[in-house]
């Protein structure tokens, strides 16, 4: 079942809880490393499978395989047909949720302690046995059209769409993730096949579980969900995404009284020295929310939104530095200069000691917020093994927000905030905006 | 980071406690001599707290021709009071770690932050701060009047659906507020001024008015004390409660609607009828409701019109939606989009067949079996938010409910009959008080046209 539109997803970034989380860090006796965090408060375990590489192990030419693929995996297994096997889901008071973005498959799982095994059983069935039933197949397909011709006349989805084609490339990362109406009417049953063999494999995945499991237990449930999956995937993973970005402005007719605005620039991955700088400067320009520079000035003292934000996105394979914003045809080319004034205002001035502050505070006391339930817990625990990180990473992070100076903000946002590099894409009928 | 001075104490008298009713583990409520209604919620496994305080207001109880006044005022709540300045309520909240919102429905009027629990009392300390305090500058109101009207062009009148949907709920209710879009007919919020606002805030905002919810890392002695410093001291307003609305007559002339618009992808068929809400010691009928929309397309696969219309081929989707916390009458809800290839006619007569079949069947015991399950353990999954509970005690208690009510509501629906069911269903799926609205794309996909990858940037200039 498809079940909403995607577009360019990435990994949020996990933060640190203040009252320490214990990360159990185990191997299962098949082999399977998982973390956990036991709580055995609720009588149910939440569990989080990422598979590594997502849509963009679409094969060339077949935009969507995986989008289909996933949906199909709750459609049918082993000697069950969808409306068997949904039967058998819902007698026991499982959910499973089967998503894919553009750096994963993403399993979620919530699982009663009293049948945790009958379930799990289910769950190693959608995985191992999917069936793409030719009927299940074509509903789905439908359904997959439907979304995107939604995209198709979606604005949000305009916008974002163009200016991934404008940053990426040959890169997956530049399209949808649902493919367009050809690739998706090419699709058949070998291909979903092909494309399940290349990412439903145990060198793909990461695992995560939060609630009432003890490790023995949860080692005993992994092998038996995943035991039966090949070794390994049949392609290679994506590679990087060279940013194409250049700065400038596009505008895409939309009939609409207002217009709507996603930009972006080039970011810098987690690995680089002044990552944690940047993420300080972006919360000060424009993450921040109602608190955030750019808020202030283009909702707050003039109006002309109701909202603005922006964000670092890092991906797997690629980052930018991006934004949005929605503002009246005949306002939004102020907003759009106000953007790129509070970009050079910021390079050229930095942060005051009291913005620096206050960021700190919001960034490090928000973080042990994220962490109050198992089944979010176990998402952000399969999220930083995705990205890379370890798992005392809960505990360093703060630490690595607190030593963040003046000094370095400014220096980051001198080296990468350059309002002549921001690609605006406006679709709506802007007034006073020439595109370039 | 601003530390208000404490507003003096009062002495405080704690009403008697509720009888011995039967509590969840964790739940606990009083209420403050003043009138203000507080219920607890411990959540001790993260060191979380959430603040909600509803306001027993919304937009089904504002005045004609002053619709967007509850929406807007809620906006207005963040320009300050006599000790923050605009704006200084969230960057506060955020300064110290934590998130804050608002939001504003037909029948209430929420503020809400989540933080550390630690500083619950600095939260508590501004939210009692500005339901007595509120300043509205002479420079803020106009800007924020632009600022809700760019939400209602990016929430409304950038989204067909929206429009419709709007149009629709005006056409349901003939008499009642719910006819009105929560965020206001557009004319008339171009027209709404600040002494609009402050006399909404002045006949509205009090502590007899409003229920306040506390859910997370804190317990109930802790929230009784702090709860007596910050709001105790706030006065009650004698005629804060909110009045008896204009009632809907009998509807018997079922309605149908059509929108044509470009940016519609593909047909979509909404339907909504009438319906009961939940109501204090009365929640039967909304159980039974709630229990239909589940068995009707509760299920991609196993449901009533998933089986007979999505996996025969005659639709995409079918949903079933119903909510009853409202104050008054609300409506069911059923949507559905057809398949490429099956005529809107015909789509809608296939819903048409199955509802009828439903209604002469009554409901698969299996399937009723199974959805029962799948509420028990939705019971269970429930317990890992303590937000998510939050919402669920304020939005009863908003509406009238008793903390009871909303205790004894997963009971409610694990007793639903077989025979509630069908009574329910007759009510409001063979209904003359209903509206049928179709909204669609200038041409339909019947026939679906290949459509180049670049038909997506029609008129990209670059």
């Amino acid at each position: 079942m498809i079940r909403a539109l995607a577009t360019f997803v990435f990994v949020a970034l996990a933060s640190l809880p203040a009252r320490a989380i214990d990360i159990q860090q185990i191997t299962s006796p098949g082999g399977t490393r998982a973390w956990l965090v036991e709580d055995h408060s609720i009588p149910f375990t939440a569990l989080s499978l990422m598979f590594r590489g997502g849509a963009s192990l679409d094969a060339p030419g077949k935009r969507g395989e995986m989008s289909l693929m996933t949906a199909l995996l709750e459609e049918g297994s082993g000697q069950m047909d969808s409306v068997q096997y949904a039967e058998a889901v819902e007698g026991l008071g499982a959910q499973f949720r089967f998503d894919v973005g553009d750096d994963a498959l993403t399993v979620s799982a919530r699982m009663l302690t009293e049948n945790r095994d009958q379930a799990a059983d289910l769950l190693r069935q959608a995985l191992a046995e999917p069936r793409f039933d030719p009927d299940a197949i074509e509903r789905v397909r439908a359904q997959l059209q439907a979304a995107i011709r939604a995209e198709a006349t979606d604005p949000n989805a305009i916008a974002s769409k163009e200016l991934a084609r404008l940053a990426w490339g040959s890169h997956p990362y530049a399209t949808s993730i649902n493919g367009t109406p050809e690739s998706v009417a090419a699709l058949t049953r070998d291909d979903l096949i092909a494309a399940k063999d290349r990412i439903l494999a145990r060198d793909r995945i990461v695992v995560a579980a939060a609630g009432d499991i003890t490790a023995q237990e949860l080692g005993r449930l992994v092998d038996m969900i995943l035991g039966e999956l090949p070794q390994q995937g049949s392609a290679p993973l994506p590679g990087k995404a060279e940013l194409q970005l250049t700065g400038g402005v596009t505008v895409i007719d939309w009939d609409s009284p207002q217009t709507v605005v996603s930009f972006a620039q080039p970011g810098l991955p987690m690995s680089d020295p002044d990552y944690f700088a940047a993420f300080v400067a972006d919360h000060i320009l424009g993450g921040g929310g109602f608190s955030s520079r750019l808020m202030d000035e283009i909702r707050e003292k003039r109006g002309l939104t109701y909202g603005v934000g922006t964000g670092l996105a890092n991906g797997v394979y690629g980052e930018t530095w991006q934004g949005g914003m929605a503002s009246a045809n005949d306002r939004v080319a102020e907003a759009v200069g106000l953007i790129r004034q509070e970009w050079d205002r910021f390079a050229e001035g930095g942060v005051t000691d009291r913005e620096l502050a206050d960021a700190k505070t919001y960034l490090t006391g928000e973080y042990p917020l994220r962490f109050d339930g198992n089944g979010k817990i176990a998402g952000i625990l399969a999220g930083m093994q995705l990205i890379g990180l370890p798992a005392d990473y809960v505990n360093t992070r703060n630490g690595k927000i607190e030593t963040v100076t003046a000094q370095d903000v400014q220096r980051v946002a001198r080296r990468l905030l350059h309002s002549d590099q921001i690609r605006f894409v406006l679709v709506g009928r802007p007034e006073g905006v020439t595109a370039d | 980071m601003t530390i208000l001075t404490r507003l003096a104490p009062l002495a405080l008298v704690l009403a008697a406690a509720p009888a011995l009713a039967y509590m969840p583990k964790g739940i606990s409520n009083f209420t403050l001599n003043n009138g203000l209604e507080v219920v607890v919620i411990e959540d001790h496994r993260a060191p979380v707290v959430v603040q909600m305080l509803w306001y027993r207001i919304g937009s089904a109880d504002e005045q004609p021709g002053k619709s967007g006044i509850a929406h807007y005022l809620e906006h207005l709540m963040f320009k300050g009071t006599d000790k923050l300045g605009p704006g200084e309520l969230s960057r506060t909240v955020t300064a110290n770690g934590g998130m804050d919102n608002a939001f504003t429905s037909y029948d209430f009027t929420t503020y809400f932050q989540r933080i550390a629990s630690d500083r619950l009392p600095l939260v508590m300390e501004m939210e009692a701060d500005r339901m007595a305090n509120l300043k509205i500058g002479e420079d803020d109101w106009q800007a924020e009047r632009q600022v809700v009207l760019e939400e209602r062009s990016q929430r409304t009148d950038s989204d067909p659906g929206a429009q419709f949907s709007e149009e629709r709920n005006a056409v349901q209710f003939y008499n009642h507020p719910y006819g009105r879009p929560v965020i206001g007919w557009r004319q008339e919020m171009e027209r709404l001024t600040r002494e609009d606002a402050i006399a909404w805030y002045d006949a509205h905002y009090a502590p007899n008015a409003a229920v306040l919810v506390i859910a997370g890392d804190v317990t109930a002695d802790k929230v009784r004390e702090l709860a007596q410093d910050h709001y105790g001291p706030v006065p009650p307003k004698p005629d804060a409660a909110r009045k008896a609305r204009p009632q809907e007559p009998i509807q018997r002339s079922p309605r149908r609607m059509e929108r044509v618009d470009p940016r519609v992808a593909q047909p979509v068929m909404i339907r909504t009828a009438i319906a009961p809400e939940r109501n204090r010691g009365d929640q039967q009928t909304a159980a039974a409701l709630s229990v239909l929309a589940d068995l009707l397309a509760g299920s991609s696969q196993t449901s009533v019109l998933a089986r007979d219309l999505v996996l025969t081929g005659k639709a995409l989707y079918v949903n079933a939606f119903y909510d009853g916390f409202a104050v008054d009458p609300t409506s069911f809800a059923l949507s559905m989009v057809p398949a490429p290839g099956v005529s809107n006619a015909e789509a809608e007569a296939a819903l048409d067949a199955a509802l009828a079949k439903f209604l002469a069947d009554g409901p698969d015991p299996a399937q009723l079996e199974r959805v029962k399950t799948r509420l028990r353990a939705a019971r269970i999954y429930a317990q890992d938010s303590a937000h998510g509970r939050a919402y669920d005690y304020g939005q009863g208690l908003a509406t009238g409910l008793s903390i009871e009510d909303v205790n004894d509501w997963p009971d409610i629906l694990a007793a639903v009959t077989p025979d509630d069911i069908r009574a329910a269903a007759q009510r409001v799926l063979d209904s003359k008080a209903s509206v049928t609205g179709w909204l669609l794309p200038e041409t339909l996909p019947d026939a679906p046209q290949p459509v180049s990858a670049d038909a997506t940037n029609p008129g990209k200039a670059e």
